[in-house]
C-alpha cells in the first residue's frame, strides 16, 4: 500500500519524507484549498467532518492534548510562581546557597533547565506517539479529498 | 572613542553590508515574484537553517545590548528578561508552531480567517500585526542610535539621525528586492556572527576571572555598590507595589508575547512541513537558550569589570554596557586588542539590528499587503500585484520606524521590546489560541479579541509613565499619566482573552462545525497544508 510505505521509508527524516507526502503533489491534486473556491465546499467539508469523527483522528488529538495540556500547566505555573516569588518575597530568593550564588540564581537557572527538558520531552513524545499516525491521516484525508472533490 | 575604533567598526560593518547585499542580489536573480516566493522563500528551507534564522530574528539588539545593560545596572532583576524570553518558546513549541504551519499560508490572519468571515478578521489581525511590528522596529532603531552615539562619542546628533536613516534604507532594499529568501539568509549569517561574538566575549570574561563564577558575581556585587542585594531580586522592581506589579506584568508579556510576534509566526512557513517547523523551533530553543545564558554572564561581567556607574555615564539606560565591556576585555582604550574587539562587537550589533529590522519589515509588509490591502480593496489583478504592494508597504513602514526611532532614542531597548511583547500577547495570542482550540469561537469573538487586547494595550501605554508625567518619559513636559504601570500586559492580556470570550457568547452567529473540523484536522495532521 503506497501511503504506509512512504511513511516508513524515510521516517527518520521528516523533511524529506514529508516532501514525499504531499509537497511534491501537483497543485491540482484536489487538496481542498484554504479559502477561495467554495463550490467544492460541501464535499471538502464532509471529508473533514468525517475525519474529525474517526477514531484514528481522535486518538491523535487525544495524545497531543494529553501531553500538551499538563506540560503547559506545569511550565506556566512554575514560571509565574518564579516571577511572583521574586517580587513578593525577594528575601527568600536572596538566601545564600554557596558563596555568592543564592537561591534566586539557582531558580533562574532552573527555568532554563526545565525549558530544555520539556522541549526534549515534547519532541520525543511527538516523534514516538503522534507523527506516524498523523502522517497516515494526512495521506488518507488527501486521498479522500482527491477522490471526491478533485477537479478532474 | 578614537578614530581607530570608528574606522575599524565602519569597515567591518561595511563588509557585512556588502555580503548581505550580495546575498540579496544573488537571491533576487532567481526571483519569480510570486507571493509564495516573496513571503515564504519558496518554503524549502531546512529545519536547521530555519532554526538559525528564527534565533537570528529573535536575538535582537535588545537582547544583546539591552539585557546585558540592564543586568549590569540593576543586577538580578535584569535576568527576568533572559528567563522570560526563553521560556516563551515553550508556548511557541507546544501550542503554535506546528499547528500554524499546517493551517496558514503567510500570516497570522490566514489561520483565523480560515474559520471566520474573512474581511473583518483580516483587517483586525492585520492591524494588530502591523502595530506590534512597528513597536518592535522602534526598539531596534533606538538600539542603532545608541550604538552610533557611543561610536561618535555622544556628540554627533546628525550622524545618529543619518545612521537610523541608513539602517532604514538598507532594510527596505533587503526586503523589497530579496523577500523572504534573502531575509532568511541574512538572519542566518547574523545569527552565526552574533553567537560567535557572544561566545568569544563570554570566554574572555570567564578567563579574566579564571573560570570562577563565584568571584565574578562577588566582584560584580562589590563594584555595583549594592553588595549582595545586587545578586537578588528587588533592586529595580522591589521599591513599592507599583514596581512589583510592573515586574509581574513584564514577566507575563514576555512569556506570552513571543507566540504572537508576526515575524516569528511567518518563519514557520519557510519550511515544508509541521515536523520541520517543530525541528526548527528545537534548534532555535537550543541556540537562544545558550545565548541568553551568556548574556547573563556578560551583564554581570560588565558590572564587575566596568562598573554600573561608568556604564550609566555612557548611556543612561545601559545599552552601551557590552561594547564597553569588549573594549575593556581587549585590553582597554588605546590598545590594539581593545580597538579590534570593540569594533567587532559594534559591527555585530549593527548587523543584528539590520537583520532583525529586515525580518520585522518583511512580516509587517506581508500583513499590509496580504491582509489589509487584500481586504480593504476589491481583489483586482493578479497575485503579482500583492507582492508589489508589499514592496511599497516595506518603504512606508521603514519611514514610520525611522521617525519613531528618532523620537524614542533615550529609552532602554529591552524595555521597548517589552512593550511590543505586551501588545503581541494581548492582541494576537488570544485570537490565535481561540481559533485553534475553541470549537465555538465566532467571527465577532475573533474581532473583539484582537481589538479588545490591542486597544487597551496601546491606550495604557499612552497613559503610562513611559509617555508622560515623569522625568524619564517621552514627553517629560506634560502630564496625562493615569495608569501607573510601565508595561500594560497584566491588564491588557486578560482583557484580550475576556473580549474574545465575550464577543463569542454574545454573537448570534452559529459556529461553523465543518470549518472547525477542517481547522482541527488540518492543524494536527497537515492534510491540505501548502
Amino acid at each position: 500500500m503506497q501511503p504506509s510505505n512512504s511513511g516508513d521509508v524515510a521516517y527518520d527524516d521528516p523533511w524529506y519524507d514529508a516532501l514525499a507526502s504531499g509537497w511534491g503533489e501537483s497543485p491540482d491534486a484536489g487538496v481542498p484549498p484554504a479559502r477561495g473556491e467554495r463550490d467544492t465546499t460541501v464535499t471538502a467539508a464532509d471529508i473533514y467532518l468525517e475525519v474529525q469523527r474517526s477514531a484514528a483522528f481522535q486518538e491523535v488529538r487525544h495524545r497531543y492534548r494529553r501531553f500538551v495540556v499538563p506540560a503547559v500547566v506545569v511550565f506556566f505555573t512554575w514560571y509565574v510562581a518564579y516571577v511572583v516569588t521574586a517580587t513578593t518575597s525577594p528575601g527568600l530568593l536572596a538566601r545564600p546557597v554557596a558563596g555568592a550564588v543564592n537561591l534566586g540564581m539557582l531558580v533562574g537557572l532552573g527555568q532554563f533547565l526545565t525549558t530544555f527538558l520539556l522541549t526534549w520531552a515534547y519532541v520525543r513524545h511527538a516523534r514516538l506517539r503522534r507523527d506516524r499516525a498523523a502522517l497516515e491521516l494526512r495521506w488518507d484525508t488527501q486521498e479522500l479529498a482527491r477522490g471526491r472533490g478533485g477537479p478532474s | 572613542m578614537t578614530a581607530d575604533h570608528r574606522t575599524m567598526a565602519l569597515l567591518l560593518f561595511g563588509l557585512f553590508v556588502a555580503v548581505t547585499l550580495a546575498i540579496t542580489t544573488w537571491v533576487s536573480r532567481h526571483r519569480q515574484g510570486s507571493a509564495e516566493e516573496f513571503y515564504a522563500g519558496g518554503r524549502l528551507f531546512s529545519p536547521m537553517e530555519n532554526g538559525f534564522a528564527l534565533a537570528g530574528d529573535y536575538m535582537s539588539a535588545a537582547s544583546f545590548l539591552g539585557i546585558s545593560g540592564l543586568i549590569c545596572l540593576v543586577g538580578y532583576d535584569g535576568m527576568l528578561y533572559s528567563v522570560g524570553f526563553l521560556v516563551a518558546w515553550l508556548v511557541v513549541l507546544f501550542l503554535v508552531a506546528e499547528l500554524v504551519r499546517n493551517c496558514g499560508r503567510f500570516t497570522l490572519a490566514d489561520v483565523v480567517a480560515a474559520r471566520m468571515r474573512e474581511r473583518p478578521v483580516r483587517i483586525a489581525a492585520g492591524t494588530s500585526s502591523v502595530t506590534v511590528s512597528v513597536l518592535y522596529l522602534v526598539a531596534q532603531m533606538v538600539g542603532a542610535g545608541s550604538l552610533v552615539a557611543l561610536l561618535l562619542g555622544g556628540t554627533g546628533e546628525a550622524a545618529q539621525a543619518w545612521t537610523v536613516v541608513g539602517v532604514g534604507v538598507l532594510m527596505v532594499i533587503y526586503v523589497s528586492l530579496g523577500g523572504m529568501r534573502a531575509t532568511t539568509w541574512i538572519q542566518i549569517v547574523k545569527a552565526v556572527l552574533l553567537l560567535g561574538g557572544t561566545v568569544a566575549l563570554t570566554v574572555l570574561v570567564l578567563l579574566r576571572f579564571h573560570g570562577d563564577l563565584n568571584l565574578l558575581l562577588q566582584t560584580a556585587a562589590e563594584r555595583s555598590g549594592h553588595g549582595d542585594a545586587f545578586l537578588a531580586p528587588g533592586l529595580a522592581y522591589g521599591a513599592d507595589w507599583t514596581a512589583r506589579f510592573d515586574f509581574i506584568s513584564l514577566g507575563l508579556a514576555l512569556v506570552l508575547g513571543t507566540a504572537g510576534l508576526p515575524h516569528i509566526l511567518s518563519r514557520f512557513y519557510t519550511v515544508p512541513t509541521a515536523r520541520a517547523a517543530r525541528r526548527s523551533v528545537v534548534w532555535s530553543i537550543g541556540l537562544i537558550g545558550g545565548f541568553y545564558l551568556m548574556t547573563i554572564v556578560l551583564g554581570f561581567g560588565a558590572a564587575a569589570l566596568i562598573g554600573p556607574d561608568a556604564v550609566r555615564a555612557s548611556h543612561a539606560s545601559g545599552n552601551t554596557a557590552v561594547p564597553l565591556l569588549a573594549l575593556d576585555l581587549g585590553g582597554g582604550a588605546g590598545t590594539t586588542g581593545g580597538t579590534v574587539l570593540f569594533a567587532v562587537v559594534a559591527a555585530i550589533a549593527f548587523a543584528t539590528i539590520l537583520a532583525v529590522v529586515a525580518g520585522i519589515t518583511l512580516a509587517s509588509s506581508a500583513s499590509v499587503a496580504h491582509d489589509l490591502y487584500a481586504s480593504l480593496r476589491r481583489r483586482r489583478g493578479k497575485p503579482r500585484s500583492e507582492v508589489a504592494v508589499a514592496r511599497v508597504a516595506a518603504v512606508g513602514i521603514g519611514l514610520l520606524a525611522i521617525a519613531l526611532g528618532l523620537l524614542a532614542r533615550d529609552l532602554n531597548v529591552a524595555f521597548l521590546v517589552g512593550l511590543a511583547f505586551a501588545v503581541a500577547a494581548s492582541a494576537n495570542l488570544p485570537v490565535l489560541l481561540y481559533s485553534l482550540f475553541w470549537r465555538g469561537f465566532t467571527t465577532r469573538g475573533a474581532v473583539w479579541s484582537v481589538y479588545g487586547g490591542l486597544v487597551p494595550a496601546v491606550v495604557l501605554v499612552l497613559l503610562s509613565p513611559v509617555v508622560s508625567g515623569s522625568p524619564e518619559s517621552l514627553f517629560p513636559g506634560v502630564d496625562f499619566q493615569l495608569f501607573p504601570l510601565q508595561n500594560p500586559g497584566l491588564v491588557s492580556i486578560p482583557l484580550g482573552f475576556l473580549a474574545g470570550w465575550l464577543g463569542t457568547v454574545t454573537s448570534a452567529e452559529i459556529p461553523d462545525e465543518a470549518r472547525h473540523a477542517e481547522t482541527e484536522v488540518r492543524s494536527l495532521t497537515g492534510a491540505g497544508a501548502v
